[in-house]
């Protein structure tokens, strides 16, 4: 065990710095636009060629890299251009609020996908199965931008039941949480549901699950004690890989409710290539997602007997 | 069985297996639902000059609800009400279903050439091809999909050859990695050992013998992914990554009107329906085909 965990380590130190060899070359490769960037297109060839000077950009690539990634190891991450602040000012606000929001949807989403994935599973080509299924496959066909704009039209304009912008501007408030939660769940639940109901059905074909049945012990017994123990080690892995997806969800529903999170600030720079804003955004959504992906796979031979005694 | 001829019956025409493979989808419903949806929106996008009401780009009245009458030269109405700037949305519409039946399908097309090429390679090859062509495929994998997109069409700036070039880049591993598995199952087989025997080379081997042998998960896998891209050039639109204006493409749409939708619910709304009906199509197909193959 602790030698599988040293090397998942070790695999993930070096999947991590292989991936900011590829957002730093992404980024700066062409050192000349860099500084049009952060001078703005109204600079003077000479003045950006002495900004490149100064700020080192002359020296060879893999010196530069090496810096920079000192500068991330030491916690600078340079300066906004748009904001005119260090990105660390704004940054770890900005990754806060998305993680509230990542947070309540993970609240909602597991309990509901894990559920509506056993009770499709119990019996495999079930109408309840079927139905279940059909549900999820349409949840998960509308994009997120389009639930986005649907669902805020039926609540906000339609109804007048909740806020349309979660801009959050006088302090923190749970409405304004509502309708980018429910964009999210309906556009993920479909999925780990998907896979749940996988998960469920090869377990209730097994011989212990006949057995269970045959010696008879309630239906419920069954479900509760044989089958759900070793039908959620699946959807745990699933779950965790999620979050991958979430990163990406989260910048559509942002971006769509002006709320300020992380998504929305890493799209925003895109947009204004603040490049330095993008690189410690890419650095952090990276970093978030292999390390949910080392979680995972560590989770799931933790929690799967048959692979970790082997 | 009843009789064994001694010569080896002649293949169909291509054509004909073809049908017959389409014949196949009536076994399920599903499928046969998800299949009539693409059906209809390839139809509307071939068609569109034919049944569009309208000029997709051009301005005549705007700010009209659904049903309005046109009362310019020629008439006509405004069956899903028209945009900011005056432009019948249900022509847009149409024609906006040419871009994403153009663009979807060439990009999902240049992913499975590279996907494909890295996955029979990796794994017909195995050793250190197999080693770098894995690392490299995980290491894209592990970056989430949509913040990928963001930075490489914030470098390389928003173009339909940007676009193909960033779905390509970030859809291949994953293809990369279901061929892979395919044909490390399927190097084994006899008629491999045969072919290598025979002295065929290499790239004979896996793109002959084997390829065509992995086709039917790859079927399925092509018709979710191609919804997938679906879905992400509607998103890139939607976050004005995507083509260029003003030709319509859904994505674009939305977000050029999200902001009115308050007051003017119908221009972003029709474009979203549309969207989502085209990527259910093509997911009810995939689930559809997925049954089909398991029966078999």
């Amino acid at each position: 065990m602790l030698v599988f965990l040293a090397r998942r380590l070790a695999y993930m130190v070096l999947t991590m710095l292989a991936l900011s060899l590829i957002v730093f070359l992404m980024l700066e490769i062409s050192p000349g636009s860099i500084a049009t960037k952060v001078l703005g297109p109204y600079s003077s060839e000479e003045q950006r060629a002495i900004w490149l000077e100064e700020n080192g950009y002359n020296r060879p690539l893999h010196v530069r890299y090496i810096d920079w990634l000192g500068g991330f190891a030491t916690g600078d991450l340079g300066e906004s251009i748009t904001y005119k602040v260090p990105v660390n000012e704004i940054l770890w606000d900005r990754l806060g609020n998305t993680g509230i929001l990542g947070l309540a949807t993970f609240l909602v989403m597991i309990p509901l996908s894990l559920t509506l994935g056993v009770l499709a599973g119990m019996k495999e080509g079930s109408f309840q199965d079927r139905s279940i299924s059909v549900v999820g496959i349409v949840f998960t066909s509308v994009p997120e931008f389009a639930s986005a704009v649907l669902l805020s039209t039926i609540f906000v304009f339609g109804l007048g039941l909740l806020p349309g912008t979660s801009g959050m501007t006088d302090g923190f408030n749970l409405i304004e949480l509502i309708l980018p939660v429910m964009v999210l769940v309906l556009y993920d639940f479909g999925y780990v549901a998907r896979m749940t109901r996988a998960s469920m059905a090869e377990v209730m074909t097994t011989h212990y699950i006949r057995t269970a049945v045959l010696k008879g012990l309630p239906y419920r017994v069954v479900i509760m004690r044989h089958a759900l123990r070793n039908a959620l080690i699946a959807p745990f892995t699933v779950i965790m890989l999620q979050i991958n997806w979430l990163l990406s969800g989260v910048i559509v529903v942002e971006f769509f409710f002006a709320y300020k999170g992380f998504g929305a600030l890493l799209l925003e720079a895109s947009l204004t290539q603040d490049i330095y804003v993008i690189q410690a955004c890419a650095m952090v959504a990276v970093f978030v997602a292999v390390t949910t992906q080392t979680l995972a796979d560590i989770g799931y031979t933790y929690l799967n007997p048959r692979i970790r005694f082997s | 069985m009843a009789e064994v001829t001694a010569d080896i019956p002649k293949r169909e025409p291509l054509i004909l297996r073809i049908l017959k493979s389409f014949a196949l989808l009536r076994e399920s419903g599903v499928a046969m639902i998800g299949a009539g949806i693409i059906l209809f929106w390839v139809l509307v996008a071939l068609f569109a000059p034919l049944i569009a009401p309208f000029p997709p780009n051009a301005t005549l009245a705007p700010l009209l609800p659904p049903f309005s009458p046109f009362e310019g030269d020629g008439g006509g109405t405004f069956w899903l009400g028209t945009d900011h700037i005056g432009r019948d949305i249900l022509s847009r519409i149409i024609y906006g279903s040419q871009t994403v039946l153009i663009y979807a399908p060439l990009a999902t097309g240049c992913a499975y050439v590279v996907g494909i090429l890295m996955g029979v390679v990796a794994g017909y090859k195995g050793g250190w091809w197999d080693d770098i062509l894995s690392f490299v495929a995980n290491l894209i994998l592990s970056f989430p999909v949509l913040v990928l997109y963001v930075i490489i069409i914030a470098t390389v700036g928003a173009s339909g050859i940007n676009i193909l070039i960033a779905i390509t880049f970030a859809s291949a591993p994953g293809i990369m990695r279901i061929v892979r598995g395919l044909v490390l199952d399927l190097r084994t087989r006899d008629y491999v050992a045969a072919a290598q025997t025979r002295g065929e080379s290499s790239l004979w081997i896996m793109l002959v013998e084997i390829l065509p042998n992995a086709r039917g998960p790859l079927i399925v896998d092509a018709c979710l992914r191609l919804g997938y891209v679906t879905i992400t050039i509607g998103v890139l639109g939607f976050l004005g990554l995507g083509l260029p204006p003003p030709d319509p493409d859904w994505g674009g749409m939305i977000n050029e009107t999200r902001t009115m939708a308050q007051v003017f619910p119908w221009m972003s709304v029709f474009p979203c329906l549309a969207i989502s009906s085209l990527v259910l199509g093509l997911n009810l197909l995939a689930d559809g085909l997925r049954e089909i193959s398991i029966k078999d």
